[in-house]
């Protein structure tokens, strides 16, 4: 296929659905599919049949339209309106378009939730199908690698990366643009990309949203980024228990390979790119760079020392691009509406969007996107809702595991980088917990220390046998039976991990502890054994 | 081979472009403590006691994984890292069980001796007391898994020199254990070809020769060198 045949191809599929009266997308998240959009879709698209409406109403998946909480959703193309909680009865009014008795599960777009995010990364999420790459290529899909091979050089493709400011949304945030370029730079032969899908902190699904929602855009990304560093080998580490994800990458692939938008001879050109899949067994050290180097190699899932750095040294020795899911999403965007479009959302130094997903004590838990540099208050209160029932706000954790507790005195911290970094917590892939006043912040604490202390690979040993402590400590303190100098040691502990552990898990572990230290020192010290408290 | 001049506790010292902070620091008198590190096989950079200093780095460093560099400022033995160390130490010794007492290796042993030499006098962490087996199924040796540190040195010496691979780790965390093969008893071991290199790096008394008593086990280590050498300058017979 050519660029003008695809441009042709999105032509076609764009004037078909003009002749149809509806098309009604059902989520097919696997949020919704446990709250049963699969038999709300299985009953719409009956009940199309029954009104004999099979070739003007068409009945389609979509990726996760945002409110969890409240699934099944739908969203119908004729009025662009958006249905929450459904039921396979109101499958009939859905067809019919008769918005009478549906009305109270209609949700308004005006409301804050909607109003205040915008969507780059889940741009295509209410109006493409997943599973068809007609709808993908509808959307203007693989039109930025047409473009990118058809006009752009390998160096322009990375400029444009790089003025868009973009940085990896995989947790440290380093600029997407230098990291192609480090590989870009090493001398032509064998290069890898790799796509960081082994997201594990608890809590965080956006990444596996992104992958069930639009798996092409990441292949996409990762098309680009072959093309931009000399790469024609691709592969995405996904984590085994995202069954659905990698389902969807499969179909995904093997469509894309059919049409020549993968495989070789792409888009009619000299460039050829294979992706495969290799499934993770769910390490969480295994999203670690190069414990999941190791472990696509077929060794044991354990960090190794950087320097030399996965672009100098990494997959089987050679040069290697690793990125997050979330990054390559961006990519397509960034190529198509180029690089100072993407810098002129979010802040100074943090570019573009980030996908949060929502969870914990909130009204609205479910994946939002928002730009970069947005308060923390706007994205609780106003996006996610506040506290249901009335609940006092009381610590909001970015970053899982490996982040911190955020108390209230700096809700209007705008969510950027440096920002998160500054007040001891991290941006982390997007996992956002928030905590009301029952909870009790030492137990918070040994929650993610336990969290830790069972993902430690064990390869060094502040680490192994670190976070052990830490877990001894932070339980004893919760049972009451914890004494003064154990906060001490705690504090040494904490410093031991952080500077001399050999991966971020180490390094990053004690961050829940130091923040909840910092911000909520009066709870640990009310824990201490009152004989040993005077 | 450019030879590069740095600074090692304020002594200024020479290497050749390649060599480790840690081999110039050893070679120069500078003796870096270290566990994972035996001279002769890789380096894994696990044990972090031979962390160092290294001025215009906030990061510390893993002194046996980094190549000098002209100009460098390396201090090895400052506060701080004495402190880290003596954790790091006694960690150790509240990971698993060590009862130097009734221990082959009394009085021999790198972990005793790394305590001695960082004043760890007293274990402030509690002891965890884990059940760990003891495995003396094989004919001439024996792996005590309570006095293993997971060093590693073990698995490497037997894969990079030896070349059988017998050892590997199962689990993780605080649950990695030392495995032969597949988890077999050692004495099964079809891959183990009982040339017993795996004893004689051994830090501790985790593996030992059978018939030892208290205090008897002492390692001898001259193989790694006659091995490693004969290697670099092909000195083989055939
Ligand atoms: C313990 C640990 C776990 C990690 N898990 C993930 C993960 O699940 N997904 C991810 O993209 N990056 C993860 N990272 C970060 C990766 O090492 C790496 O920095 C990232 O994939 C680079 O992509 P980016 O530049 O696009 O963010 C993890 C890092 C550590 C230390
Ligand atoms: S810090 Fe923890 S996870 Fe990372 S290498 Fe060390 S033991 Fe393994
Ligand atoms: S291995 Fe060393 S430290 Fe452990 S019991 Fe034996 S002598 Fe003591």
């Amino acid at each position: 296929m050519t660029l003008e045949e695809l441009q042709e191809r999105q032509a076609q599929e764009l004037a078909r659905r003009a002749q149809l009266a509806n098309r009604i997308y059902c989520c097919s998240a696997a949020g919704c599919i446990s709250c049963g959009s699969d038999a709300l879709r299985q009953e719409i698209a009956a009940q199309i049949e029954a009104a004999g409406r099979g070739g003007e109403i068409e009945v389609c998946g979509t990726g996760c339209l945002g409110l969890c909480s409240r699934g099944p959703l739908v969203r119908t193309a004729a009025d662009g309106a958006l249905y929450a909680d459904l039921a396979p009865e109101d499958a009939a009014a859905l067809v019919a378009g008769d918005p009478a008795p549906i009305a109270a599960k209609r949700l308004d777009p005006g409301a804050p939730f909607f109003a205040m995010q915008e969507r780059v990364v889940l741009a295509n999420s209410g109006s493409v199908d997943p599973e068809r790459l007609a709808d993908y290529v509808a959307a203007g899909g693989y039109q930025a690698l047409g473009r990118a091979l058809a006009d752009m050089s390998p160096p322009e493709v990375i400029e444009q990366v790089k003025r868009s400011g973009l940085r990896g949304r995989g947790g440290a945030g380093y600029p997407t643009g230098l990291k192609w370029e480090l590989v870009a730079r090493q001398p032509a032969g064998t290069k890898y990309v790799v796509c960081n899908a082994d997201e594990g902190d608890p809590g965080a699904f956006m990444d596996r949203s992104i992958l069930e929602g639009d798996p092409h855009r990441v292949l996409e990304g990762m098309a680009i980024a072959g093309y931009a560093v000399g790469a024609q080998q691709g592969y995405i580490y996904v984590r085994g228990e995202y069954g659905l994800a990698i389902q969807r990458l499969q179909t995904a692939i093997k469509q894309a390979e059919r049409e020549h938008l993968l495989g070789s001879r792409i888009l009619d050109t000299s460039f050829q790119f294979r992706v495969d899949l290799r499934i993770g067994a769910g390490a969480f050290v295994c999203g670690e760079e190069t414990a999941l180097i190791a472990s696509i190699e077929g060794k044991r899932g354990q960090p190794r020392q950087r320097p030399p750095y996965p672009p100098e040294a990494g997959l089987w020795g050679k040069p290697t691009l690793i990125n997050n899911v979330e990054t390559f999403a961006n990519v397509a965007p960034i190529v198509t509406r180029g690089g100072d479009w993407f810098a002129s959302i979010g802040t100074e130094r943090s570019k573009g969007t980030k996908v949060f997903a929502l969870a914990g004590k909130i009204v609205n838990t479910g994946l939002i996107e928002v730009p970069m540099g947005t308060a923390l208050r706007t994205i609780l209160f106003d996006i996610g809702g506040g506290i249901p029932g009335g609940g006092r706000f009381k610590a909001a954790q970015t970053g899982g595991p490996s982040g911190g507790c955020i108390p209230e005195a700096y809700l209007d911290t705008p969510v950027d980088y440096e920002s998160l970094a500054r007040i001891g917590s991290i941006m982390g892939s997007g996992g956002l917990i928030v905590m009301d006043e029952a909870s009790d912040m030492v137990d918070v604490a040994r929650f993610f220390m336990e969290f830790s202390m069972d993902e430690s690979c064990g390869k060094c040993i502040p680490c192994r046998a670190g976070t052990v402590q830490m877990n001894d400590i932070l339980s004893r303190l919760v049972a009451g039976e914890g004494s003064a100098d154990d906060i001490a040691m705690l504090e040494e502990l904490c410093v031991l991990l952080k500077e001399t552990s050999l991966c971020g898990l180490g390094q990053s572990a004690p961050n829940p502890v130091l923040t909840t230290l910092r911000y909520f020192r009066d709870e640990y010290e009310a824990k201490v054994r009152t004989e040993d408290a005077g | 081979m450019s030879v590069n001049t740095l600074s090692i506790d304020g002594k200024m010292v020479t290497g050749t472009t390649g060599e480790t902070v840690f081999d110039v620091a050893w070679n120069n008198g500078v003796r870096i403590p270290r566990l994972c590190h035996v001279g002769g096989v890789s380096d894994v950079g696990a044990c972090r006691l031979c962390l160092v200093e290294v001025e215009g780095q906030s990061r510390l460093v893993a002194s046996c994984r980094t190549a000098v560099q002209e100009g460098m400022v390396v201090r090895t033995d400052t506060p701080r890292l004495q402190a880290h160390r003596r954790l790091i130490v006694e960690l150790l010794f509240a990971e698993r069980n060590h009862v130097c007492a009734v221990c082959v290796q009394n009085g021999n042993c790198e972990l005793q001796d790394l305590a001695a030499s960082l004043g760890v006098d007293h274990v402030r962490l509690r002891y965890r007391y884990p059940k760990l087996p003891v495995d003396t199924s094989h004919e001439r040796f024996g792996i005590d898994h309570n006095r293993c540190v997971l060093c590693t040195r073990c698995i490497r010496v037997c894969d990079e020199v030896e070349g059988a691979h017998t050892w590997d780790l199962r689990g993780r965390g605080t649950h990695a254990l030392l495995i032969a093969d597949f988890g077999d008893p050692w004495g099964q071991s079809e891959s183990c070809t009982s040339c017993g290199k795996c004893v004689q790096v051994c830090p501790t008394g985790a593996l030992f020769t059978k018939g030892k008593s208290v205090a008897e086990m002492q390692k001898d280590r001259r193989f790694l060198k006659y091995i490693v050498t004969a290697r670099e300058k092909h000195e083989w017979i055939r």
